[in-house]
């Protein structure tokens, strides 16, 4: 119990250190970094990625993992661009039911069958990859702008981006559940101890049930926030975004084995890892270095890096004096 | 096709005789294989011919020698997600080095020798550096992976400007494009490394002490098994792996593009491990089975193209066969 509490000390502070040190590093070397302008690009972009790592969050407290949020948030772009003439909601509509279906194949091969959620999210991932190209023809599928599709992804809510309004209430709703209902503190004893979860009488295949469906809801919402910002549902889109997650997820603190976790440091990880490629960007126009947008994942890599040996040293040293 | 695999879980199949069921976990893979050359065999035109087995050869090839590697990763209890990224880095450091980039070196046949081994090198290092952050600091190896699943891919991009390098250096090329004996290079290399490291696990302590660690490490441990230099040297040996089979696709390419190089690798080569019968839990691994996935699923996919199925709607198949071969094995298991 120790080090779980100890781990997420340092996960809520550590990260939330990290984060604002970077941001005033930017705020002191960058003319622009806080302006309207950049704060609010930086936020309508990132939403998506905190939706995908929102339901990643859930999935990784219960000691499980879902790999299939690219390509479910693909198949969600293309599903509600086909389904953007219509309307917002009809849109909305088709990518979170796309979403939801490819979560709860997740849940029945995870919780049915038994399957690992590795192996079977893998799958997941192929399969909605594969419907995600046969619904849209092999080809990116255009968005319709007469029906007002392309608000949810563009446009704002007074002067404040909707999808990055849709992300915040997403997580403050994560928050209410993880930390103030029965399902969410069900979350955390199931990663902490599945058998021993059970044996208390928790219904711990309705809870890991209940996480893969709500990822795939989140990754499908994902997807319809990608379609409307870009204008269009793309297929092949999505690759590597389960990694990005996984990554933010555990920058945030929450340990892969389940059982700890927050979903506000989660937002912190998404912003952190954001904001680095943010800053490469800046640092560029400063003139004084050159880095090709190709430095961004190798920065990203090493920051991983740096963040989970820290983890892992803290974690050693508690359980040595232990 | 899709019916046939589909029918082994048949419920009623199932009811009325649990032995059928084991039996099929033990040999699902060998009769889904036999099945499935059967029906090419009398439905699709073409297929009982040395060009045929020679393109499906050489397309599994390179998830074939990444999955070998990813075999002893995952007997240990681990996972190697970087594959894919090391490939991409040996991929674009060997046109680098013969084409002169880095040095210039005189003599062709020297620039190829020193590009095949210090880019396989390379990712071996690299694997080793996974090695240590699982065995060193007890990092989860789907994490410690990550690392450079996510910094790989940018490091290759980085050294190449994310440019498309392009040659034509037969000196080099013959790793894919040679065919002694009618049989094409990569195959024969393939079909050594597979001899090797089934022979390696089941015959040598090295192999033994692979299995005891992902059986029960604590107890590997405590009978004196050096279990972190065991975990080291098999992430070293995947980074080995997916070094060469980064030449291989340079190789038949006639290019290196950093961005596009062994994408994906990683989920082929654990499928392709999970179908052959190895557990994802480690302590139990087959390198022949690995090789029978990766031809499982290699020849689903053909004989579905070859019949006509569109490349999308095969992938759902895949997915499909993926998770029925795992669970099949589950129940011989339970």
């Amino acid at each position: 119990m120790n080090r779980v509490r100890l781990v997420r000390i340092i996960g809520t502070y550590g990260v939330l250190i990290a984060l604002a040190a970077l941001v005033l590093f930017g705020f002191l070397r960058y003319d622009r970094f806080l302006s309207f302008y950049n704060v609010m690009t930086l936020l309508r972009y990132n939403s998506m990625f905190a939706l995908v790592a929102l339901g990643m969050c859930f999935v990784i407290m219960t000691g499980g993992i879902d790999l299939s949020v690219g390509s479910v948030a693909a198949l969600g772009s293309v599903a509600s661009a086909l389904a953007s003439p219509y309307g917002i909601v009809p849109g909305l509509a088709a990518g979170i039911g796309a979403g939801l279906v490819a979560g709860l194949i997740n849940a029945i091969l995870v919780t049915r069958a038994n399957l690992m959620p590795f192996i079977a999210t893998l799958a997941t991932m192929q399969a909605a990859s594969g419907s995600a190209l046969l619904l849209a023809g092999n080809q990116t599928v255009s968005v319709s702008y007469e029906s007002g599709f392309t608000a949810i992804g563009q446009g704002n809510l007074w002067t404040f981006p909707i999808p990055a309004a849709i992300a915040v209430v997403a997580y403050l709703l994560g928050s209410l559940v993880l930390n103030y209902t029965g399902t969410g503190r069900a979350v955390l004893a199931v990663g902490g101890g599945e058998d021993a979860s059970r044996l208390m009488g928790l219904r711990t295949d309705r809870v890991k049930f209940l996480v893969y469906v709500a990822s795939g809801g989140l990754a499908g919402l994902a997807g319809v926030i990608l379609a409307s910002q870009f204008g269009a549902g793309q297929p092949i889109e999505g690759v590597g975004w389960e990694l990005f997650a996984i990554a933010a997820v555990v920058v945030g603190g929450t340990l892969l084995t389940g059982g700890s976790g927050s979903v506000v440091t989660t937002l912190a990880g998404v912003l952190l890892l954001g904001i680095l490629f943010n800053v490469l960007n800046f640092e560029n126009g400063m003139g004084w270095i050159s880095l090709s947008a190709y430095w961004q994942s190798v920065i990203r890599g090493l920051f991983l890096l740096v963040v989970v040996l820290l983890q892992a040293r803290l974690t050693q040293r508690r359980l040595g004096a232990l | 096709m899709t019916e046939l695999p589909r029918s082994y879980a048949d419920r009623d199949v199932v009811a009325r005789s649990f032995d059928l069921l084991g039996f099929l976990s033990r040999y699902g893979t060998v009769i889904a294989l036999v099945l499935l050359v059967a029906f090419n065999l009398a439905f699709t035109r073409n297929f009982a011919t040395m060009q045929t087995l020679n393109v499906n050869l050489t397309q599994v090839c390179t998830i074939v020698i990444v999955a070998v590697g990813m075999t002893l990763v995952i007997a240990t209890g681990g996972i190697d997600l970087s594959v894919g990224s090391l490939m991409a880095i040996s991929g674009a450091l060997a046109p680098m080095i013969f084409m002169g980039k880095i040095l210039p070196i005189g003599n062709i046949y020297l620039g190829v020798a020193a590009a095949m081994l210090v880019s396989v090198l390379v990712a071996g290092l690299l694997g080793l550096f996974n090695g240590w952050l699982v065995a060193r600091f007890r990092i989860q190896p789907i994490v410690a992976t990550l690392v450079l699943f996510i910094a790989g891919r940018g490091i290759a991009q980085v050294m190449t400007n994310g440019n498309l390098q392009t040659f034509r250096v037969p000196e080099f090329q013959w790793i894919g494009l040679a065919r002694p004996l009618d049989i094409p290079a990569q195959v024969i290399i393939m079909a050594v490394i597979v001899a090797a490291a089934a022979w390696a696990l089941k015959k040598t302590l090295f192999g033994r002490c692979i299995l005891a660690v992902g059986g029960n490490e604590k107890a590997s441990e405590l009978a004196g098994i050096a279990v972190s230099k065991i975990k080291i040297a098999v992430y070293g040996i995947s980074g080995l792996c997916a070094g060469l089979a980064g030449l291989i696709v340079i190789a038949i390419n006639s290019s290196s593009d950093a961005n596009l190089v062994g994408l994906g690798m990683e989920l082929d080569a654990i499928a392709a491990v999970a179908v052959g019968g190895t557990l994802l839990s480690g302590g139990k691994a087959t390198i022949i089975g690995s090789l029978l996935g990766a031809l499982t699923i290699q020849l689903v996919r053909y004989t579905l193209l070859a019949n006509g199925v569109p490349d999308a709607a095969a992938l759902i198949v895949k997915a499909g066969i993926i998770a029925l071969a795992v669970w099949l094995q589950q129940q011989h298991r339970g």
